[in-house]
């Protein structure tokens, strides 16, 4: 009753195909988008590129700029502490050498002490045993004198060019020196009663 | 919207949209090729031509004046700019051949999503690649340049043999393989690509030229039910609501044929599969 339903079928039967191409408009979107692609590619694409690197550099720039500061910060920094570790090593290499070179004359000190000493005590040893040597040559001729001279007082004759006699007392005397020292104490004993 | 000689209004009964819908007349008054004539200078000519001048005139007022802390447009600009460069070429070529396709797919993707927004804009109210004539031509060139680029970079038989024989598939499949590969690499891809952008603004621009002179018919014209004055406004509502839908159609299937492009160009300059 109403048209509505009998819409679906009014479709003419002369419709075209809207699948078939048209060679006019296949040159025509070819024509059109063809000087689309020449502008675009001449005009748009180089300026929004050059804008892009433009903000590129800014960008990158500022980021070289700060990066550069802190590299140079950075080295400031290492220079500082490769001197101050040099400073300290130096310090401590002084230190050291102070150390050594004190212990070095404490070393030299004693050993020069120890040495002088050492000649001191050597050279008092030496006097002493020619101090010694002397004596007793000393002491040997005054006692075979004074044993003779008693020996004459005592005997009541001349005993001192008797070559025998001489030889006598040298024998006594050796005799007693080879006991002790204390046999050459025992010889000026009678010395010292005559 | 009824360009067709039958008009759609006539008062003995609602005529249903069709395709002869689209088939615009020139200003000689012939609709379509009747006795082989080129129709040529028509509303969808007209608007093709418009849409390449409105594409190019915002890519270069934003891009004009480049400076490094934008203005507003070119802001915006730039954001469209950077998201067919980056988005799509950078992505899907890879950084090392990218830049040579940059204005190709920036050119493509504006054209298009120009074009496709003139289906809602008032007055306008067409989009053009609902011809599909507009979108075979576009596909063919993307098929000239993937196949062209392909043949550049391998040889004529490389390119043949890298499009048609898939790496590390055994020997015997190949005789089954090769044909199929190579209808599907070389024959289907402008067929499917300009019939998906060809269709979707075809049955968009369909569905709202039925929404709107069926609730303008359902207005005025139906009698018999008092629910079909209703049924219009029903009708109109959902035609806009379809007109939304149609915003977002147009931004997809430009992004849809770019990205295509990128892939088909990708994959002949690809050295493995």
């Amino acid at each position: 009753m109403t048209p509505i339903f009998l819409a679906a079928a009014t479709t003419t039967p002369e419709e075209p195909n809207p699948l078939v191409p048209h060679v006019s408009e296949i040159v025509l979107v070819l024509v059109i988008f063809g000087l689309l692609f020449l502008l675009v590619r001449k005009y748009v694409v180089p300026a929004f590129e050059k804008s892009f690197a433009e903000r590129r550099d800014a960008i990158e720039g500022g980021i070289e700029r700060a990066e550069q500061a802190q590299a140079e910060a950075a080295r400031l920094l290492e220079q500082y502490n490769a001197q101050l570790a040099e400073a300290r090593a130096e310090a401590a290499q002084i230190r050291e050498g102070a150390r050594a070179e004190a212990q070095r004359i404490v070393e030299d000190l004693r050993s020069q002490a120890q040495e002088e000493s050492a000649r001191i005590v050597a050279r008092g040893a030496e006097q002493l045993a020619a101090q010694r040597s002397q004596v007793v040559r000393e002491l040997r001729g005054e006692i075979g004198t004074l044993a003779v001279e008693l020996s004459e007082k005592i005997v009541g004759q001349t005993l001192s060019d008797d070559a025998s006699v001489r030889s006598t007392v040298d024998a006594f005397l050796a005799e007693i020196e080879q006991q002790q020292a204390s046999g050459a104490a025992r010889a000026g004993g009678p010395g010292g009663a005559a | 919207m009824s360009h067709s000689a039958s008009g759609v209004l006539a008062t003995e009964g609602f005529h249903a949209p069709g395709p002869i819908d689209f088939f615009l007349p020139d200003f000689t008054g012939k609709s379509w090729n009747q006795d082989g004539y080129q129709v040529l200078l028509t509303k969808s000519s007209l608007l093709l031509v418009l849409g390449a001048v409105v594409a190019y005139l915002f890519l270069a007022m934003t891009s004009r004046r480049g400076k490094v802390v934008p203005t507003k447009g070119q802001y915006l600009g730039e954001q469209a700019y950077s998201f067919v460069r980056n988005g799509v070429a950078q992505d899907i070529i890879g950084a090392k051949d990218f830049k040579r396709y940059v204005p190709l797919l920036v050119s493509l993707f504006f054209f298009i999503v120009v074009n496709n927004l003139f289906s809602i804009v008032p007055l306008l109210q067409f989009a053009p690649f609902s011809r599909v004539s507009f979108a075979y031509g576009l596909a063919v060139l993307v098929w000239i340049v993937y196949n062209t680029v392909g043949i550049m970079d391998k040889g004529l038989l490389g390119y043949l043999k890298h499009s048609t024989i898939p790496a590390g598939v055994p020997g015997w499949i190949l005789p089954l393989l090769i044909p199929l590969e190579f209808l599907s690499n070389i024959i289907i891809r402008p067929i499917t690509m300009s019939l998906r952008l060809f269709a979707n603004m075809f049955a968009g621009h369909l569905l709202l030229i039925l929404f709107s002179t069926g609730g303008a018919y359902l207005l005025l014209h139906a009698t018999g039910s008092v629910v079909l004055k209703p049924a219009g406004v029903f009708a109109f509502a959902l035609g806009v609501a379809i007109g939304f839908l149609e915003v977002v159609v147009a931004l997809l299937q430009a992004y849809v044929f770019t990205l295509l492009t990128a892939q088909y160009i990708s994959g002949a300059l690809a050295s493995e599969h």
